[in-house]
């Protein structure tokens, strides 16, 4: 549980993070959202105690993150900086065992970790591996960044804007990767991200900021439904209103006994894209299968269309 | 034609050997600057002695001003010694400006005639460009890497050794250079109080009215900073490819 209380950071007179407040469940997905120089990053470096508040606390499964000196600290937490921030005289395998290194794992269970996280991220570790960061694309750059926040295991994570460089392909593929990771390791995530489609993609909460406030940190589709402020409003997008709510979750919700005509979806693929299908084949309803196959009654236009009705 | 310049480095090399192993081959070449009846090679003592003893010199300054001036730029670019860089900065610039012939004429009666004196001219002198050099490569890395190397929990001293120094190397290195380059033709005017460097042969030419002197002690100093030069260029490079 990460429990941020009443923290403030004032640069040049100016409080770029105003008296925030929010505390992040363990084991879930925090997303930050919010306009550039809203404060996200200086928020976030403050969790790891890169940056130091003026005021406010916060704590770490109860514990206050002074209590312990901060490199210590950041071995802990898993850091992957906006702009990667890779060391350009280190290859990629020597910069993904940065902190196995520094917390003394030993040669063979390093090795294994980078090759694991190399495959793991669609890049081939002996191609890779010895390669120097220069030698790498951006958005390879990029993933080797968040291989090395995740290589010691930690169970925080920090994420600044991590999947920015990535074909909408290698993102998808990464964002799932990194749920995949955060569900087996029970990982507490907290991401800033400037795609609301992520933030809804990957967040259990969703915090919104503005010019150092945190405006509303709630559920994505509390956000839809109950936005705080206008500019919440903005930041989720009227017009996506509908789609967003269909996107969080998934056909086997939604489906209910009875049959249909046509090819079916798999339970697990979202409504909206349930949706997509159905408006495409020009079908009112299709049977649902589950993963192994298995009838599941079917999912109707009616069903969605409820479901993607906004309050009132 | 790439490699015409190794080629030419390479003779450079093999000519500035064969003069100093065996000068009396170059005695032909240096003859016309002579007069008749005077000697054309050097004869108050061996070249090659001469020359180690001038390169012994340069590096030991050299060695010395590097320690301190990078320790001195380490020290002020941390937050910690972010008061001292005012007072570093200007004690290394007088060093710099201050004449060596008055660094000479200073420290001969506090120390002596000798190769103290040189020591220390050379010192002063090769300070500076180490020092901004280094305090320049430490205080303009790349932010996102150095905030990288704090966030994955790396201690002070291990980010300055291990991703700090490693990244400023080669701008530390081409400081270094220059400063060799410089000492090695400053350290001529050593042998004004009694150094043993390549300037005695300079002197000797001067005090006879012997254009051959001059010539060969000159030539000397100037191939050894072409080579040097290029081979601390060549190094250089080297660890520039590896960052
Ligand atoms: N070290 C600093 N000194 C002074 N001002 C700073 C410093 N770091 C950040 N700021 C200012 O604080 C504000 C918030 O910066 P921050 O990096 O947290 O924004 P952000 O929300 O992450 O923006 P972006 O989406 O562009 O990354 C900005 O106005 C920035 O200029
Ligand atoms: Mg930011």
């Amino acid at each position: 549980m990460i429990e941020i209380d009443g923290i403030t950071k004032i640069y040049d007179g100016k409080s770029v993070v105003d008296d925030v407040t929010l505390t992040i469940e363990p084991h879930t997905v925090a997303v930050i959202v919010g306009t550039s120089g809203s404060g996200k990053t200086t928020l976030l470096r403050m969790v790891n105690r890169l940056v130091e508040p003026d005021a406010g606390m916060i704590r770490l499964d109860g514990e206050d993150n002074r209590t312990i000196p901060g490199y210590e600290l950041r071995r802990r937490i898993g850091y992957a900086i906006q702009g990667h921030g890779l060391f350009p005289h280190r290859t990629v395998a020597e910069n993904i065992a940065t902190v196995p290194r520094l917390i003394g794992w030993d040669k063979e269970k390093t090795a294994a970790k980078v090759r694991e996280l190399l495959t793991l991220f669609q890049l081939d570790a002996d191609l890779f591996g010895p390669r120097y960061p220069h030698e790498l694309s951006g958005g390879e750059q990029q993933r080797v960044g968040v291989a090395r926040a995740l290589a010691a295991e930690p169970n925080v994570l920090l994420m600044d804007e991590p999947f920015g460089a990535l074909d909408p392909i290698i993102r998808a593929k990464a964002q799932d990767d990194l749920l995949a990771i955060q569900k087996h390791f029970g990982t507490t995530i907290i991401l800033v991200t400037h795609d609301m489609n992520e933030a809804f993609h990957l967040a259990d909460k969703i915090a919104v900021m503005d010019a150092g406030r945190l405006l509303q940190f709630g559920p994505p589709d509390e956000l839809v439904r109950q936005p705080a402020t206008g500019f919440v409003e903005a930041m989720v997008g009227a017009s996506e209103r509908p789609f967003r709510l269909l996107s969080m979750r998934r056909v086997s919700d939604l489906a209910e006994p009875g049959s249909a005509d046509g090819s079916p979806i798999a339970a697990t693929v979202t409504q909206q894209d349930a949706l997509a299908e159905l408006m495409w084949t020009g079908r009112s309803a299709a049977p649902v299968v589950s993963s192994d196959g298995e009838a599941r009654g079917r999912v109707t236009l009616e069903a969605l269309l409820q479901r993607a009705r906004g309050p009132k | 034609m790439r490699a015409l310049p190794y080629l030419l480095r390479g003779l450079l090399l093999a000519l500035l050997m064969t003069f100093l192993l065996v000068p009396q081959t170059m005695e032909p070449l240096l003859r016309p600057l002579a007069q008749s009846n005077a000697p054309v090679i050097y004869n108050q003592g061996s070249l090659l002695s001469l020359t180690v003893q001038h390169l012994l010199t340069v590096l030991a300054a050299t060695s010395a001003a590097t320690v301190v001036a990078v320790s001195l730029a380490i020290l002020v670019s941390r937050p910690a010694g972010a008061e001292f860089l005012p007072l570093s900065r200007s004690l290394v610039n007088i060093g710099q400006t201050f004449p060596p012939v008055a660094v000479l004429a200073l420290a001969v009666p506090v120390v002596g005639f000798g190769e103290k004196p040189t020591l220390i001219a050379l010192f002063l002198y090769g300070l500076l460009p180490i020092f901004e050099s280094t305090l320049t490569s430490l205080t303009t890395l790349p932010r996102a890497v150095v905030e990288a190397a704090r966030g994955t929990g790396m201690t002070g001293a291990q980010r300055l050794l291990q991703i700090e120094l490693p990244l400023a190397l080669p701008v530390i290195l081409s400081g270094i250079r220059l400063s060799v380059v410089i000492s090695l033709a400053t350290a001529t005017i050593g042998s004004t109080v009694a150094a043993r460097t390549l300037g005695e042969v300079i002197i000797a030419g001067l005090q006879s009215n012997n254009l051959a002197f001059v010539v060969q002690g000159g030539l000397i100093v100037g191939a050894l900073a072409v080579l040097i030069y290029d081979g601390l260029s060549a190094l250089e490079r080297l660890t520039v490819a590896r960052s």
